[in-house]
């Protein structure tokens, strides 16, 4: 067994089917939360050599998108209560939205509700725009979300 | 006068969009020295890109252009930056961990000075108006006082440790020596010394029992007369706040800041930055790339001073505004920034109908 993982045994989800769509991402000018999921879906944990999907992380129903307005609100439930890689979760959301959709849409990433222990405090620091700033400027962390966003599937 | 008018309509015209960061802009200050007579205005402005850069406008063309990009200093984000009150220093605060202080040499800009001590992102850096301290604020909790020596040295007199989270803005009053400071904690801390003592400390924190915001306090600016100050926040409010300033003067520290009202409805995301201005118009940028005014309403219905928005400028910005500054020098002229990377100038004009 591997020691010092946060949640060294998750539980593992098969990968839902994908659903075929239209080939071209502007076929339909409005963004849907199913639009935003596939970007997000195959990210990998950074603690296991999965998707957040197949540790059930996130699904379609963690994104909620208010196209007129330009919001996106996602959700994600972290393994296990007390776990410390949730903001590196939320760091990763937030780099992989920000370079997949136009600057203007105003993104917030949340732990679902009763899924960690310190929720308000875990959400203040994942939603502050100037600690996202400072963090992604610390080369050790920016590896490692770069590798949760650019591993290759297995 | 117009802003006692409810029945005025103002607009917010653009001037000039300045660009040529590669990052976002995160703050901007006017020369303080500049803009009057016969000096054109120059501002600074720091960025993501690691950069400051000096704008100015031509007396010949009105039009605004980089004189400068101080590079090769700083090696991480440039968070804040401010001119000292007689405009001859400009100070660089940094997520590197470091302040550096700049003088124009004969047009060049040196770095003559830096000063290290926090132990991580330095947020904000502020001069009192005597030029005699500095004081700069980081996300290690705490709040650094330093005395400015001749020569360009810096010695540091006190390092204050009562926030429990990271120090968003130190702001001194704009006439007397004293320190404020706001933070992710959600409080406001006054701080001062006992005369020339040079035993610095907290005589009160504005905190969410008395009235004050229940998130992240992001900025403060004070009135003209320094006997009122805005603060603005996560929680989408803006709260304005009074004290005694007679009081203060005389040495009083019992002197408490109170709060008078709270501006809340206006915004709907986190409100960055608020500018007061020498004739009472409260500037806001948020992240919802809106520029928005207010100012005191005469309303004989309400007890207490209240206040009414002016103008929302929706849109100012491709982006979150981080920062809105009034001119010091010419009436209701603004300069903002963005995550957009751009700073625009802006002129608050009424509609005459």
């Amino acid at each position: 067994m591997t020691l010092g993982l946060i949640n060294a045994n998750p539980i593992v989800h098969a990968k839902k089917e994908r659903v075929a769509r239209c080939e071209d991402p502007h076929c339909d000018d409005a963004v849907d939360p199913l639009d935003i999921y596939d970007f997000v879906r195959d990210i990998r944990d950074p603690e296991h050599p999965y998707s957040l999907e197949q540790l059930s992380v996130l699904s379609e129903e963690s994104i909620t998108v208010d196209d007129k307005l330009g919001r996106i609100l996602i959700t994600f439930t972290p393994t296990i209560q007390h776990c410390s890689m949730a903001t590196v979760i939320g760091l990763c959301l937030r780099v992989k939205l920000q370079e997949c959709f136009p600057p203007h849409y105003k993104v917030d990433i949340k732990v679902s509700p009763g899924s960690h222990a310190d929720e308000e405090a875990v959400n203040k620091q994942l939603n502050d725009k100037e600690r996202v700033a400072a963090a992604l400027e610390n080369p050790n962390l920016r590896q490692l979300v770069d590798e949760c966003l650019y591993s290759n599937e297995l | 006068m117009d802003l006692n008018d409810e029945g005025s309509h103002f607009e917010l015209k653009e001037i000039q969009t300045l660009s040529g960061h590669t990052d976002r802009v995160w703050s901007l200050a006017w020369n303080p020295a500049t803009g009057t007579d016969d000096t054109q205005p120059v501002i600074a402005s720091c960025s993501g890109d690691k950069t400051v850069r000096i704008w100015e406008r031509s007396a010949l063309t009105r039009s605004w252009d980089c004189k400068a990009v101080l590079e090769e200093t700083h090696t991480r984000t440039v968070r804040s930056c401010t001119w000292s009150p007689s405009g001859k220093l400009l100070a660089t605060a940094s997520f590197d961990a470091t302040t550096a202080i700049w003088e124009n040499v004969g047009g060049d800009f040196q770095c003559v000075s830096t000063l290290e001590g926090h132990e991580n992102e330095v947020k904000s850096v502020s001069w009192n108006a005597s030029e005699s301290l500095l004081a700069t604020c980081s996300r290690d909790k705490t709040v650094w006082i330093w005395e400015v020596m001749p020569g360009n040295e810096f010695e540091c007199a006190s390092v204050l440790q009562g926030h429990t989270q990271d120090v968003k803005m130190v702001k001194w009053h704009p006439t007397m020596d004293i320190l404020f400071s706001c933070s992710y904690d959600n409080t406001i801390k006054v701080v001062w010394a006992e005369d020339d003592t040079g035993d610095w400390h907290c005589i009160q924190t504005i905190g969410e029992s008395s009235n004050g915001h229940s998130s992240t306090v992001w900025a403060i600016s004070f009135n003209a007369e320094g006997n009122k100050m805005v603060t603005c926040s996560d929680d989408l409010t803006l709260k304005v706040w009074e004290a005694d300033i007679e009081g203060m003067r005389s040495g009083d520290d019992q002197v408490l800041w109170k709060h008078i009202s709270t501006l809340t409805g206006y915004h709907d995301r986190t409100i960055f930055s608020v500018h007061w201005s020498r004739e009472g118009i409260i500037a806001s940028g948020a992240a919802d790339d809106a520029i928005r005014f207010f100012v005191e309403s005469k309303d004989s219905a309400v007890v207490g001073p209240s206040y009414r928005l002016l103008l929302k400028k929706e849109k100012a910005h491709d982006m979150d505004v981080n920062v809105v500054q009034w001119s010091p020098g010419e009436n209701r002229v603004l300069a903002s920034a963005s995550d957009d990377g751009t700073i625009k100038i802006w002129e608050l004009a009424t509609n005459s109908t």
